[in-house]
């Protein structure tokens, strides 16, 4: 057993009317991967801000190398090596990547940036971690997953011993997943201690060596990754048994075209045609940037169709805003919640009849009464678990979010209801939730379109895949023929 | 439960503490201060800003800024007195025609901001500066006056011993609270603010949601403007003057949010009175015009500053 660099004792965290953190201990030793695990609300990210110094704990003791801290500060995290890697990345679109590498521990040569020396010393970095950037190049012109790489790179210039990595597969597509967890691979030859911290179960069992499971503030347990299993692990998280992944359905699909694309074209999708049945959930698959949401905006009247016809209903239409979707009767539950889906400083009754106000009220003035018992009704029935009506949106848990997003779509009856992720960052728990919404939508007769890049809960939940390629058309599945394979290869078809 | 409630209040209203304060420490420092006559006269005055401020409220919600209204009012000051003495226009027609400009400017304001995405600080700043330009070109730099006598009604009258201006900014105080509290499209006001993306998603229209707030900031820009020419009985060049910093200063200080989605009317209005008492005040207090716009300046930054910090710590307190 290598040394262990970094841990924690028993560190206490108690906020207003919360205990975030209780009596939790974790250490993490060179040259390792340990993941952090646990269901959002579990007390992982105000663990990370203890190691940075951006949560002062209200008990327990931090020793690194063997000192022992009260509580660190952003220096000090800095001077022993601690650094985080943040699901959003902070790197300077309009700085070079060498210029990112060593943003605010510039090298200078009297009063002046030395780019030459910057960029000899960041290409030095990125060759010994392999990765191939240009250190002249903008980061504005690099994808996710190479910003990603120089945040890494900036670590490790900075003699990083430990790197804390939330949840970094979130933004990759599969490709600099695979990149991504090279370059872990990579760091732990060199003897970095590695906290990674996923909801993506397949990832940890491949990068981890020990897994810690965290539930409501609470160490539950560290375990060998060899030792343990995917349900052991959910079950630890959840902390009881979740009887299956999918919750049955009955089918209810239709012989009823409900919406039919017609060599549909514009916002970067290209001659897209299919049909959506009533009653059916249509999955669409396909690799980040294949224009799933691209497409979704295209039928829902955020962006302009160029060419090709959509039909709804059995009449030809176009949407030229959202609002004239709403009323024709679809609605879409974006894929960025707190950017898209919701207005989070307002409270959740006024999220909730934020679509549907125009029709709750007579001669433009809003009936309150009827506002209050839809968000009610909406609440009972989505289980959105709030104290109250009042709550700030911003003050949910991701899933409770995303049911408010859902009630505010629902509160305008609509027919079809347009997913996009609708499960991303939430965890398993609620993702069960969820996933029976759906269900009950389509047993209630409605009819859903489910964007997804899990390919599991499309193959679990969905009727129909579609994959799409690169803007086009890649492929269409029908259920006696899932597979992830066949996903992957229509996803990967090239034009 | 309830002591938590009466926090909450205390917190909400406590600009109305401020006010209280503010009163307090006038009356102390000058004996005419709490004069009746004073008072009517404060509030009269303040009934110019009130009227303005209602019309400001609804870009400040949705997260813009209008900083034209200053000269929205000087514009529609002399075009209003323009047409009733060199055409000799019916005064009533005179002044709906210039509302109705001041609210096609709003309009014009709100369609680039929502169009062609110019931030609303330089949208207006430009339109502020045109339509200033444009007033000293109408009166030639000189006040216009001589109106008919019916037309002093409006801004000099009075229903009992209530001026008239201060009835019709009530009933415009009435009116925004109203628009931003009972219909739907007032709602939209605080939803735009908030998110504009996911209001848009949500089937709002934004870029008319902009219009309507630009417009209705020019609506009572105007209509302020015409009780201001009533009253001063004289179309002057300088007339809305900085008068775009009052306003927004009294929002602020009301607990509207520079950063959009939040205000409200009923806390607006301590502002107005705020800023309309320290001008006052400070005129019998004898403190001269120049200091007068010092203390105005860091009151508005004070106000400012106080709103993002609590904000900051309110994001902070959650995240946590």
């Amino acid at each position: 057993m290598s040394e262990v660099i970094l841990q924690l004792k028993n560190i206490t965290k108690r906020f207003p009317g919360v205990v975030a953190l209780n009596n939790v201990s974790f250490d993490v030793r060179a040259g390792e991967v340990h993941a952090l695990c646990g269901e959002n609300g579990a007390g992982k990210s105000t663990l990370i801000k203890t190691c940075t110094g951006a949560v002062i704990p209200d008990e327990g003791e931090i020793v690194i190398d063997g000192q022992s801290f009260k509580q660190m500060t952003p220096q000090l995290a800095d001077k022993y090596g601690i650094a985080v890697i943040y699901q959003e990345l902070n790197s300077v679109g309009d700085l070079s990547a060498s210029e990112n590498v060593f943003l605010g521990n510039e090298i200078r040569r009297g009063v002046l940036v030395d780019k030459k020396e910057m960029a000899r010393r960041s290409a030095e970095v990125f060759e010994s971690l392999n990765i191939k950037i240009n250190p002249y190049e903008l980061v504005k012109n690099l994808t996710v997953g190479y910003r990603q790489m120089i945040e890494i790179a900036k670590a490790v210039s900075h003699n990083a011993r430990v790197l804390i990595m939330d949840e970094p597969s979130a933004p990759l597509t599969n490709n600099e997943t695979e990149n991504m967890f090279a370059l872990v691979e990579q760091l732990k030859k060199k003897g970095v201690a590695i906290v990674y911290i996923s909801h993506r179960m397949p990832e940890i069992f491949r990068l981890s060596d020990r897994i810690t499971v965290m539930r409501d503030g609470q160490y539950i347990q560290t375990l060998h990754t060899q030792e343990t299993s995917n349900e052991e692990l959910i079950k630890l998280m959840v902390g009881r048994e979740l009887s299956a992944t999918f919750p049955p359905r009955k089918t209810m699909v239709s012989e009823e075209v409900l919406l039919k694309a017609e060599n549909l074209a514009g916002n970067g999708v290209k001659n897209i045609s299919f049909e959506l049945k009533k009653g059916e959930i249509l999955g669409f698959a396909g690799l980040i940037g294949a224009g799933r949401t691209e497409l979704a905006e295209l039928i829902f009247g955020v962006k302009e169709i160029e060419s090709g016809t959509l039909t709804w209903k059995g009449k030809e239409v176009k949407f030229h805003c959202p609002q004239e979707a709403i009323a024709a009767g679809i609605v879409l539950c974006p894929e960025d919640r707190k950017n898209q889906g919701l207005c989070l400083p307002m409270n959740i009754r006024d999220n909730i009849s934020l679509s549907s106000a125009r029709r709750l009220s007579r001669f433009c003035v809003l009936d309150w009464k009827k506002v209050d018992e839809i968000s009610n009704s909406y609440k009972e029935k989505l289980q959105i678990k709030t104290p109250g009506l009042f709550q700030q949106a911003k003050n949910l848990s991701g899933g409770n979010q995303q049911k408010v997003v859902l009630a505010k779509g629902l509160a305008t009856s609509p027919e079809l209801v347009i997913f996009d992720e609708p499960t991303r960052g939430i965890d398993v728990g609620a993702k069960y939730e969820i996933y029976k919404l759906l269900n009950s939508l389509i047993e209630e007769g409605k009819t859903i379109i489910m964007i997804s890049s899990e390919m599991e809960e499309l193959i679990g939940m969905a009727d129909r895949i579609i994959v799409l390629a690169e803007g086009h058309y890649g492929g269409e599945i029908r259920k006696e023929e899932f597979s992830q394979q066949l996903i992957m290869e229509y996803a990967s078809k090239s034009y | 439960m309830k002591t938590l409630n009466v926090k909450q209040f205390v917190k909400k209203y406590a600009i109305y503490l401020v006010l209280l304060a503010l009163i307090i420490i006038f009356s102390i420092a000058s004996p005419q201060f709490l004069r009746v006559s004073n008072i009517v006269n404060v509030v009269r005055q303040a009934s110019m800003l009130g009227i303005a401020s209602v019309g400001m409220i609804f870009v400040m919600i949705i997260g813009g800024i209008d900083l034209s209204v200053g000269s929205v009012v000087t514009f529609v000051n002399i075009i209003v007195a323009y047409f009733m003495v060199n055409m000799g226009m019916n005064p009533v027609l005179a002044s709906l025609v210039g509302i109705g400009a001041s609210t096609l400017i709003g309009f014009f304001n709100g369609w680039v901001v929502a169009n062609i995405k110019i931030p609303p600080l330089i949208v207006t700043l430009a339109t502020q500066i045109i339509f200033e330009g444009w007033a000293y070109i109408i009166a030639g730099g000189m006040p216009i006056f001589g109106f008919p006598k019916s037309f002093a009604v409006l801004g000099q009258g009075y229903v009992g011993i209530i001026p008239i201006p201060v009835i019709l900014m009530v009933i415009c105080l009435i009116a925004g609270s109203f628009i931003l509290n009972k219909t739907f499209f007032g709602r939209h006001f605080y939803a735009v603010g908030s998110n504009a993306e996911a209001s848009e998603l949500s089937g709002v229209r934004v870029k008319r949601v902009h219009y309507l707030a630009y417009s209705l900031c020019g609506f009572f820009a105007g209509l302020s403007g015409v009780v201001m020419l009533s009253r001063t009985n004289s179309g002057q060049v300088t007339a809305g003057q900085g008068f775009e910093f009052d306003v927004i200063s009294a929002l602020v200080l009301g607990g509207v949010s520079v950063t959009g989605g939040a205000g409200s009317i009923s806390c607006a209005v301590a502002g107005i009175l705020i800023m309309q008492i320290l001008s006052n005040g400070f005129v019998l207090c004898g403190i001269s015009t120049y200091l007068q716009m010092v203390i105005k300046g860091c009151v508005l930054l004070v106000a400012v500053g106080f709103d993002m910090l609590q904000r900051m710590k309110e994001n902070t307190g959650k995240k946590a």
